[in-house]
């Protein structure tokens, strides 16, 4: 258990049974009055957040979540194939990863956090590369230095790049936005 | 703490210096006599909601408050104090378990007094270290001079929270909706002073006279921040060993660390101390305020 006074940024508490990591932290005091605890956190299951204040006598429970570093194997059905670090198999679904699903590539390394023995949260490396297979030429007559067309990747995944991009050349994108950050050759 | 961050605080701490140089100005000038009393204690004041931190079987003071007052009832009519005190589990934007306090007392005073003297060290230093009567704070020009609001904390609650804690007073709720009603409304462009505390949150204070239900105490609020805390200070024995037993038993029933009563501070009240006022201002927050910085440790050389 935890009490009050271990709160702080990053740590991962469970309340009512399920897994928060706290993202924001504040102690407020009145002057001769009790402490304040105030967090904002983020719900590890559905990503959505909340901000609760907490009293001294308050204890949070530690949540069973495990962190594990995996290699990216190979998509099998629905699911995606990483091996840990003892060669483990584990399958991770397609829903756990969201959009990371586009960006993964053979042998990439990556962070997996586990609740209770299931994987809830996966992290990419922070920036991919990854080609463009299709995309239309870009109007050279348009200067405009924010106008952004489709393009289609590697992992058949559309994301908006800047005009001067063409077929072939390779792009790095920020797993965490999924956002094209700039163009690699 | 890096290399790079000590070096990036200097401009704060050459002002903190010269904070610190201006107050003892001020008061020495006032006829104030500068004390230090023990940081180490063999006991320290009993407060609902304040942990000392113990060191040897003995405690890191977390006021030099009944050290100062013991001084005054001995006939040191004016005088006053700049040192560490300690407060156990108390980190956060506005607080460090180690901090610095600003306290001074008079004999012959209350709380009106003392806020005379705050008002004056309050001008003084904007003069002296801003060269005017205002300060931008993050983001917010404060007015520091000369229109201070003081507001009955009663009527404060009525008006932010929807209730009478005077009337009848509930702990939990008093504090968490000071904290997230009242405070967050109170004016922002000057000096704020919340009056007249219900007497159950009155902590050493007396009772005003006439209207037993509140307590002479008043708290300063500049930028948000809460500044100083000040008492017509309590100095009937029998209600103070009273006011300690309670509070006692009240940390015993929470589970809290139990201290013995200061007897030696009570023996003190019962020889017989004149009327006197006093105050405690958190100097770190006084620094922000001045240097216009968000967090206590951009104010202190090292925070642990």
């Amino acid at each position: 258990m935890y009490s009050v006074g271990d709160l702080r940024k990053g740590l991962k508490v469970e309340i009512e049974g399920v897994p928060y990591v706290i993202t924001e932290f504040s102690f407020l005091k009145p002057g001769k009055g009790q402490a304040v605890y105030t967090c904002r956190l983020k719900n590890l299951l559905t990503g959505s957040a909340m901000t609760k204040s907490y009293r001294s006598n308050e204890a949070f429970g530690e949540p069973n979540v495990e962190e594990k570093h995996l290699r990216y194997s190979y998509k099998e059905g629905e699911d995606f194939v990483f091996v840990d670090e003892n060669y483990e198999q584990i399958n991770i679904s397609a829903e756990i990863l969201g959009d990371s699903k586009y960006f993964l590539s053979e042998d990439m390394p990556v962070d997996a956090l586990f609740f209770n023995g299931q994987a809830i949260e996966l992290t990419l490396p922070f920036f991919v590369e990854k080609k463009v297979i299709q995309t239309d030429p870009g109007n050279r007559g348009n200067t405009a230095t924010n106008v952004m067309k489709p393009a289609k990747i590697e992992g058949d995944y559309e994301i908006p790049v800047p005009l001067f991009v063409k077929e072939g050349d390779v792009i790095r994108i920020d797993t965490r936005t999924s956002e094209y950050v700039d163009r690699v050759k | 703490m890096t290399h790079d961050s000590i070096s990036k605080m200097k401009s704060a701490l050459v002002m903190r210096s010269r904070i610190i140089q201006a107050i003892r100005d001020f008061f020495v000038d006032r006829g104030f006599l500068e004390i230090e009393t023990p940081v180490r204690i063999p006991v320290p004041a009993l407060e609902l909601h304040i942990d000392a931190i113990s060191s040897d079987g003995h405690f890191l003071r977390t006021s030099p408050e009944l050290h100062m007052k013991r001084l005054l009832a001995a006939g040191y009519d004016r005088i006053f104090q700049i040192g560490p005190c300690f407060r156990r589990g108390e980190k956060g934007r506005l607080h460090n378990p180690e901090f610095t306090m600003l306290e001074w007392y008079r004999l012959n005073a209350d709380y009106n007094d003392i806020l005379v003297d705050t008002k004056m060290l309050v001008a003084f230093l904007a003069e002296k270290i801003l060269g005017g009567a205002s300060v931008v704070f993050q983001g917010r020009k404060i007015e520091l001079m000369p229109l201070w609001e003081c507001i009955p904390v009663d009527d404060a609650f009525v008006l932010h929270a929807g209730w009478s804690p005077v009337k009848r007073f509930d702990a939990d709720r008093f504090d968490m909706d000071l904290l997230e009603k009242v405070e967050p409304n109170l004016p922002s462009d000057r000096p704020v002073v919340l009056m007249d505390y219900p007497a159950e949150a009155a902590a050493l204070a007396r009772r005003k006279p006439g209207r037993p239900e509140v307590a002479e105490r008043w708290e300063l609020y500049i930028g948000g921040m809460e500044l100083v805390n000040a008492f017509s200070e309590l100095t009937d024995p029998v209600e103070q060993r009273k006011r300690f037993e309670e509070c006692a038993e009240e940390r015993r029933k929470a589970g809290r660390d139990v201290y013995r009563l200061d007897e030696e501070f009570l023996q003190s009240l019962e020889k017989g101390m004149a009327p006197s006022g006093g105050a405690a201002l958190g100097l770190d927050r006084l620094v922000m305020l001045l240097t216009d910085s968000a967090e206590i440790n951009e104010v202190r050389s090292f925070c642990h």
